[in-house]
């Protein structure tokens, strides 16, 4: 027992030896370097946190992005990205822990139910984005066959669309079920012999459209811009019945094309009254579809993080950043 | 999205039906045959009458109402003094330890740029505490596992993952032990649970996602609440099972010698399941951790939201990057649970002469660790990973270009089993199931469960049936059957041929396991863009991918039901002269036939859990219609009944399953 004592004591020792010697060579302290950039704190001050909403696409990663490096570096805002679906996020607003969607399509739904009954968000303007909705084919087959973008001549290629899934008819793809789509009544008012068939997910919707342009398969689906996929295949838009205003009043009967979709920013109603920084830059915050698929690009094609893709292009923009926070 | 129903109990449960069983058995196949034979001709009569087809944007009135009350809730949760007092309450307490945990080890804390514990601190404790718990083997496996975390350049999301993990398996045994020990000593509250356990296990998480959300808002304690009603079941049913198994003679001596029941459950009952229990801990982490990628979709930190992104720009090699470092934690966690479940009975067996030293060598083991956690706290080096993560570039380089190889060069068969699968088997099953007259299959699957599990199957297969017609979600209940029962189909292949393999070779048996492991955990999300390159957004994508998920199961329990056919059989039957083959088919096989049943039933379960992740890549039907219901608002009702079909479909199944395996291991 006593040799046992000894032993334990000796290894104790030569423990606190080691302990020592590590801590004697140590280096940097945990938060030396952090207190140097104690001058945002004041500045973090009036912005306070600015709680951002970000929505599964590329597209909105680069709009989130950028506005988070703008609120961060020159607001000094604490900025907090919530990665979040579209019907969540606006769930958000109500419970005080999201402050902003920045790219919103079209969503009379969610409008209606928070902003005119609930009353716990309120629209804060245009992004500058156009959002365009449609059926696209990949470029190959555009070129093959030019007549393929006009719908009236689909039919006549219907079966070349047959897949196992689309029992006998044409395939129509379409991808997340949380895109606006009028497909099913489209194609049956159109009298098109295609069937929709859901892939469920926009990376599905994407590979599919990768790998047929690669193979030279035939593929007609769902698809919208701005999305920076179009850089890597410029799809081909297919041309259906021009929109109309109040075309597409009757869901049922709809037979045109999709609206251009002025898309949108929503801000919490506390957010828009509390007088932070952050919300006149994401109320000023405009930009054009080329803008974004730039910094889609670097995020998705380039695999920067969104920090540095928003910093390369904030750099090079500058001018149209100060619009913004002036 | 994982299932973790663990076995069902094979003995002291089965029914006494044997000695009428055994008649009975010589008509089955005839009465199968019979009512398959009666349903094509009726199909054949009754074509595309009466299916209950619903179209995607179609609503019935069950889920209109489901919508009322989920918008009532968010209307009403700042008033509703239920909110104010009870849900308010439960997700300050969880966010709290969730915050706790998390500033511990993985996100900046009171006013610090880093955690409270660095990376050296973290890998010291994960060590010590292997070793302690387990052995010094396990120890070396975990500093290794975490250290390679770090290499990977993934050290925060691994630790906000842990941490994830961490707070919700407390919280989860923090209940099921309780539950667990009650359900073992009353057979009716046993009775009482065990549905709302299967409930919990196969409801698809992305059903109850939004309105946990709704109830705990945004963030940490939404996500713990998510795993924990997943990850729970396991650990009370497993004690349950623990409590029940501790031999009756023993309690019965502890309370002739005295014992209030309070003493012979702390003395008796609970130390002797000691070891089963922890059993159960391992399998809530399990699930827990599977978990993970679903909780990023209400913003959970960690690995899952890095899996997540990578998807959305199809970026394999990060999304397997982020993946293998949730396989290497499961695998590191599952490894030290179970060395700390075997730990005194092997401590016993090997008469080691460091036994003595245990005790100075664990004092010493804790100072070093309090040591190395000072120093992971005070300095940054020890604080914050070195090293830019070269190795989990370079491993996400490897993924992308073996994925783009496969992608070039295989496609061409792929697409062809695939037709000759979907065109041959899946079609003309699945147009027998939703164009037959609703009432027909469901009268054919009645009898089938009555035929196959006893008159009880029948009935809870009738409830099962009455149910779903109520979802108003038939049609697509029953393309989803058509589409589990092919997977099964191809699960059981694969599980007879490479299980036997396993059974019958020990080699083979060390090499194949880990990799069934890591079919097990890895997230589906990782394999989804190489098998839509592959297979296009097709049912049959959702199949193949339901398959690599469920088969590693089937492929055990066949391995493990072989291994366990007496040796002195096959050594009977070598001597008799049987070659290989023979063995096999008239031997092994059929002994394990149990086996083969449990085979079944887990296989089928674990493709059930698969659907909705089969709705991100085309299959449609229900796991699409729960997606969507994700997504939209309108169709939250829609996709509510869609999680209901999927459970009714799973009850129905494991209680056929079930009562078909106790008839043939009777």
């Amino acid at each position: 027992m006593a040799r046992q004592a000894r032993r334990w004591r000796a290894g104790a020792a030569g423990m606190a030896v080691l302990g020592l010697t590590l801590t004697a060579c140590g280096g940097a302290k945990v938060g030396d370097s952090s207190s140097g950039t104690g001058g945002g704190a004041d500045g973090s001050a009036k912005c306070g946190t600015f709680n951002l909403a970000v929505n599964p696409w590329v597209g909105y990663e680069a709009d989130a992005a950028v506005v988070a490096y703008v609120a961060e570096n020159d607001l000094h805002c604490k900025v907090t990205k919530k990665d979040l679906k579209e019907e969540i996020a606006w769930q958000g607003f109500g419970t005080g822990e999201v402050d902003a969607v920045l790219e919103n399509w079209g969503h009379d739904d969610l409008k209606k139910k928070y902003i005119t009954g609930q009353k716990t968000a309120v629209e804060a303007g245009p992004t500058g984005n156009k959002g365009i909705i449609g059926w696209y084919v990949p470029p190959w087959l555009a070129k093959a066959h030019p007549d393929i973008t006009d719908w009236s001549n689909l039919n006549k290629y219907a079966a070349k669309f047959k897949t196992s899934e689309s029992g006998g008819k044409g395939q129509l793809l379409d991808g997340d079920p949380s895109y606006v789509t009028n497909d099913e009544a489209l194609v049956k008012n159109l009298k098109l012999d295609f069937k929709v068939v859901y892939a469920g997910s926009e990376t599905a919707l994407i590979q599919a459209y990768r790998k047929a342009e690669k193979n030279k398969e035939w593929v007609i689906g769902y698809f919208y811009e701005p999305q920076w996929f179009l850089s890597e295949v410029p799809l081909v838009k297919v041309n259906l019945p021009a929109y109309k205003a109040g075309c597409d009043a009757d869901a049922e009967k709809i037979a045109c094309d999709y609206p251009v979709y002025d898309l949108d920013k929503i801000v919490s109603a506390k957010f828009a009254k509390s007088g932070s920084p952050a919300y006149d830059l994401v109320k000023k915050f405009n930009w054009t579809n080329d803008d974004q698929n730039v910094v889609a690009r670097y995020i998705a094609v380039d695999k920067m993080t969104s920090e540095a893709a928003a910093k390369k292009w904030v750099e090079a923009n500058r001018a149209k950043v100060d619009a913004w926070i002036k | 999205m994982t299932v973790v129903l663990e076995k069902p109990e094979k003995s002291g449960t089965a029914e006494p039906v044997a000695p009428r069983g055994s008649r009975r058995t010589v008509g089955r196949p005839l009465r199968i045959g019979v009512i398959l034979v009666l349903w094509l001709v009726l199909f054949a009569v009754l074509r595309g009458k009466q299916t209950l087809s619903l179209a995607a944007a179609d609503l019935t009135d069950l889920h209109r109402w489901f919508n009322d009350v989920n918008d009532s809730i968010g209307a009403n949760r700042d008033s509703n003094p239920l909110f104010l007092y009870f849900f308010n309450e439960i997700r300050l307490v969880i966010d709290t330890l969730a915050a706790f945990v998390q500033e511990l080890i993985s996100q900046p804390s009171a006013g610090r740029p880093l955690p409270q514990i660095g990376w050296l601190g973290v890998v010291g404790i994960v060590g010590y505490v292997s070793w302690a718990f387990g052995n010094w083997r396990v120890a070396l496996l975990a500093v290794a596992g975490f250290t390679f975390l770090g290499l990977q350049g993934l050290w925060q999301e691994s630790m906000d993952t842990l941490a994830l993990t961490l707070s919700s398996v407390l919280v989860a045994l923090l209940f099921a032990i309780p539950l667990g020990v009650w359900a073992g000593l009353s057979d009716r509250f046993h009775r009482i649970m065990t549905p709302f356990l299967d409930f919990m296990q196969t409801m698809p998480t992305f059903v109850y996602l939004a309105p946990l959300t709704l109830f705990f808002l945004i963030g940490g304690a939404s996500a713990t609440i998510a795993t924990v009603i997943y990850a729970a079941p396991p650990a009370i049913r497993i004690t349950a099972h623990a409590i029940r198994s501790v031999p009756e003679t023993t309690v019965e001596a502890a309370e002739s010698l005295g014992a209030t029941r309070r003493q012979s459950l702390t003395k008796v009952l609970l130390p002797m399941s000691r070891r089963t229990v922890v059993m159960g801990v391992n399998q809530t982490i399990m699930a827990a951790l599977a978990m993970v990628t679903i909780a990023a979709l209400i913003d959970a930190p960690g690995l899952g939201k890095t899996v997540v992104q990578a998807l959305q720009s199809l970026d394999v090699g990060t999304a397997f990057n982020a993946g293998l470092s949730i396989v290497v934690m499961a695998i590191v966690l599952d490894r030290v649970t179970t060395a700390a479940s075997t730990r005194e009975e092997e401590a016993r067996r090997s008469k080691n002469r460091f036994l003595a030293w245990r005790r100075p060598l664990l004092g010493a083991g804790a100072a070093v660790t309090a040591v190395l956690v000072y120093l992971s706290h005070t300095f940054v080096w020890a604080a914050e990973f070195p090293g830019e993560g070269g190795l989990g570039s370079s491993i996400a380089g490897a993924a992308d270009t073996t994925t783009t190889w496969v992608q070039d060069h295989l496609s061409g068969v792929t697409n062809t089993v695939r037709d000759a699968l979907t065109n041959g088997l899946l079609n003309p099953f699945q147009s027998l199931l939703t164009d037959s007259p609703w009432w027909l299959v469901g009268a054919v699957l009645i009898a089938l469960g009555a035929v196959l599990g006893g008159i009880r199957a029948g009935i809870t297969t009738a409830v099962c049936v009455g149910l779903l017609v109520a979802t108003g979600m038939w049609s697509d209940a029953m393309t989803t059957l058509a589409s589990t029962v092919v997977a099964t189909a191809l699960v059981m292949l694969l599980g007879v041929v490479l299980g036997v393999w396993m059974g019958r070779s020990a080699l083979v048996d060390r090499v194949l396991r880990p990799s069934l492991d890591a079919a097990q955990v890895m997230p589906p999300f990782v394999y989804l863009v190489p098998f839509l390159a592959l297979f296009g957004a097709t049912r049959f994508t959702a199949i193949v991918a339901a398959v690599v998920y469920a088969a590693p199961v089937a492929i055990k329990i066949i391995g493990d039901g072989v291994r366990n056919v007496p040796a002195a059989t096959v050594e009977a039957a070598t001597s008799a002269g049987c070659d290989t083959w023979q063995i096999i088919t008239k031997v092994q096989l059929p002994m394990a036939r149990g086996a083969l049943t449990l085979a079944t039933n887990q296989g089928l379960i674990y493709v059930l859990s698969m659907v909705v992740v089969g709705g991100l890549v085309g299959a449609g039907a229900l796991g699409y219609d729960v997606v969507a219901g994700f997504s939209q608002g309108q169709l939250f009702g829609k996709g509510l009944a869609a999680g209901l079909a999927i459970v009714l479909l799973g009850v129905m199944f494991d209680r056929i399953t079930q009562a078909a395996a106790r008839r043939t291991s009777a």
